[in-house]
């Protein structure tokens, strides 16, 4: 008889499972309960109230008000959105982001006719408070960085470059505007936008064990976005269509489930892994800073050894990590984000990216141990190095 | 098991038959650089005009590890100018098939070979 293999899932940065009792409260609106939030019958108004709902959820979450939250398909959509709603008014305008953004914010931003400096993020991977300010012109329009990376996890001083903004737009007339990407932080960090001081901010539903299809663009009052998407009036006009209510409403309920007890159990685990490879593998180095980053990211790099085949070999036995090798995707070069910190080209096709969720077990974390150590060596042995 | 890969690729990724150095070559062949991130060198062992051995090391994804052992095994016992004419359709056919962004990896895989013969004809000058 064929032995059951086993099946570790490590790589929740990508995308994490939809938590149990969230998946039990968002099957009706399948089918029982599949009205258009649009309709004015006994359907469409039950569907609202499902959407309504998410949104007090979002904004308690946030501590915002519920009209300052924006539902999209995606975060991809919503960064664009912004940025191009914001970029997108005047001719001239200055944007400010960093080396290692996501595509979906660099992408936006590099069509968006601003100019746009992309600020170091060093050895650590972290932004500079100092570096932001330095970098502010007269024509400065929109500060968008990211909170945490999702390649190398590291955690971005937002609060500090947020209070730095509110202070330098008391001497401007033109004031700037701080947007954060923030679906790698809503697990595990501080996401009140009164305390960080962002204009906007980004989240999604399937990296917090939400469904996928569903993300949340919050737009504090005031700050204006010209719609890039037309249609009728959901959402602010500003991301109209047909509400993805299955979705949006899991991301609610999704919300209430991000505990501090995940966060503790987590980060246990984090540290044996990092202790683990770092003391048991030849050569193994940590990329970005060790303590500026949230519990469920680990990046690590394997000289001699090419990432996608370790992925591979590790997929082989039942384990799924992730890459930011070249080989992985269909560009031939290597992580940008592991670039920006310095890691050169060699060591960035070696590298791998481990992420750690609420079901990660630490019979999981044990497998990996076990199985990690004897690949590399084997492909250390292949590669002759 | 992710399906990525057929299963042939896999199983040449993590058992290549034909990895290693040879002692005292006739000629070796390093193709590739760290940018690009494959980097792969063939050995080669000719004795009466025929290669008799052929083995790689390779630092590289699976598919760049996968045919190099195809373009090994393939070229063992030919003559260099049979060995010379080798395709890459020939060594994905070994393979059923490759993702389209892996081709290329065949073709590393026959410019080391190349330069290992090169290499050896150098040598006989």
């Amino acid at each position: 008889m064929m032995q059951k293999k086993k099946k570790i899932y490590l790589d929740y940065a990508a995308t994490t499972p939809v938590d149990r009792d969230v998946v039990k409260k968002i099957i009706p609106l399948l089918n029982k309960n599949f009205g258009n939030p649009s309709s004015l019958h006994f359907f469409g108004q039950e569907a609202l109230s499902y959407v309504d709902s998410a949104r007090e959820k979002v904004a308690s979450f946030l501590g915002s008000k519920e009209r300052e939250i924006v539902f999209t398909s995606s975060a991809t959509v919503a960064n664009n959105i912004f940025i191009s709603g914001i970029l997108k008014k005047e001719k001239g305008l200055h944007a400010i982001t960093s080396a290692f953004e996501h595509k979906a914010v660099l992408e936006p931003l590099k069509r968006s006719g601003a100019e746009v400096t992309h600020l170091p993020v060093y050895k650590e991977g972290v932004v500079k408070v100092k570096d932001v300010k330095k970098a502010i012109k007269e024509n400065t329009a929109l500060v968008s960085i990211g909170y945490v990376n999702s390649e190398v996890g590291t955690i971005q001083p937002i609060k500090d470059i947020g209070e730095m903004i509110v202070k330098e737009n008391k001497k401007r007339k033109k004031k700037i505007i701080f947007h954060t990407d923030a679906v790698q932080a809503v697990n595990y960090l501080p996401c009140k936008v009164e305390e960080l001081r962002t204009d906007a901010l980004t989240l999604s539903g399937h990296k917090i064990y939400g469904p996928k299809g569903a993300a949340v663009l919050f737009i504090r009052e005031g700050v204006d976005v010209s719609p890039i998407l037309f249609g009728a009036s959901q959402e602010k006009r500003i991301h109209p269509g047909t509400e993805n209510v299955f979705a949006i409403a899991g991301l609610g309920f999704a919300l209430e489930t991000i505990s501090k007890n995940d966060i503790k159990k987590i980060k246990k685990m984090q540290d044996k892994v990092i202790d683990f490879l770092l003391s048991d593998i030849p050569q193994a180095q940590l990329n970005g800073d060790r303590k500026r980053r949230i519990p469920g990211n680990i990046n690590i790099t394997f000289p001699g050894v090419e990432g996608e085949s370790l992925m591979m070999a590790l997929d082989n036995e039942g384990v799924a990590v992730s890459t930011g090798s070249a080989c992985a995707s269909k560009s031939l070069a290597p992580s940008y984000v592991l670039l920006s910190l310095g890691v050169s080209h060699e060591e960035a096709h070696g590298s791998l990216r481990i992420s750690l969720g609420r079901f990660t077990t630490k019979e999981d974390v044990d497998y990996f141990l076990v199985k990690l150590p004897g690949l590399v060596k084997k492909l250390r042995k292949i590669s002759g190095r | 098991m992710s399906n990525y890969y057929t299963k042939e690729t896999m199983e040449r990724f993590l058992n290549p038959r034909f990895m290693g150095e040879i002692k005292d070559p006739s000629g070796v062949g390093e193709v590739g650089n760290p940018r690009c991130g494959d980097q792969m060198t063939v050995f080669i062992k000719i004795k009466e005009g025929k290669i008799e051995k052929a083995t790689f090391k390779t630092l590289g994804c699976a598919a760049a590890i996968a045919t190099s052992d195809v373009v090994c095994e393939i070229v063992t016992g030919k003559t260099v100018e049979e060995a010379l004419s080798v395709t890459k359709e020939e060594m994905i056919k070994k393979l059923k098939k490759l993702p389209p962004v892996k081709i290329h990896c065949s073709s590393l895989a026959i410019e080391g070979l190349k330069k290992a013969i090169d290499d050896y004809k150098k040598k006989q000058k």
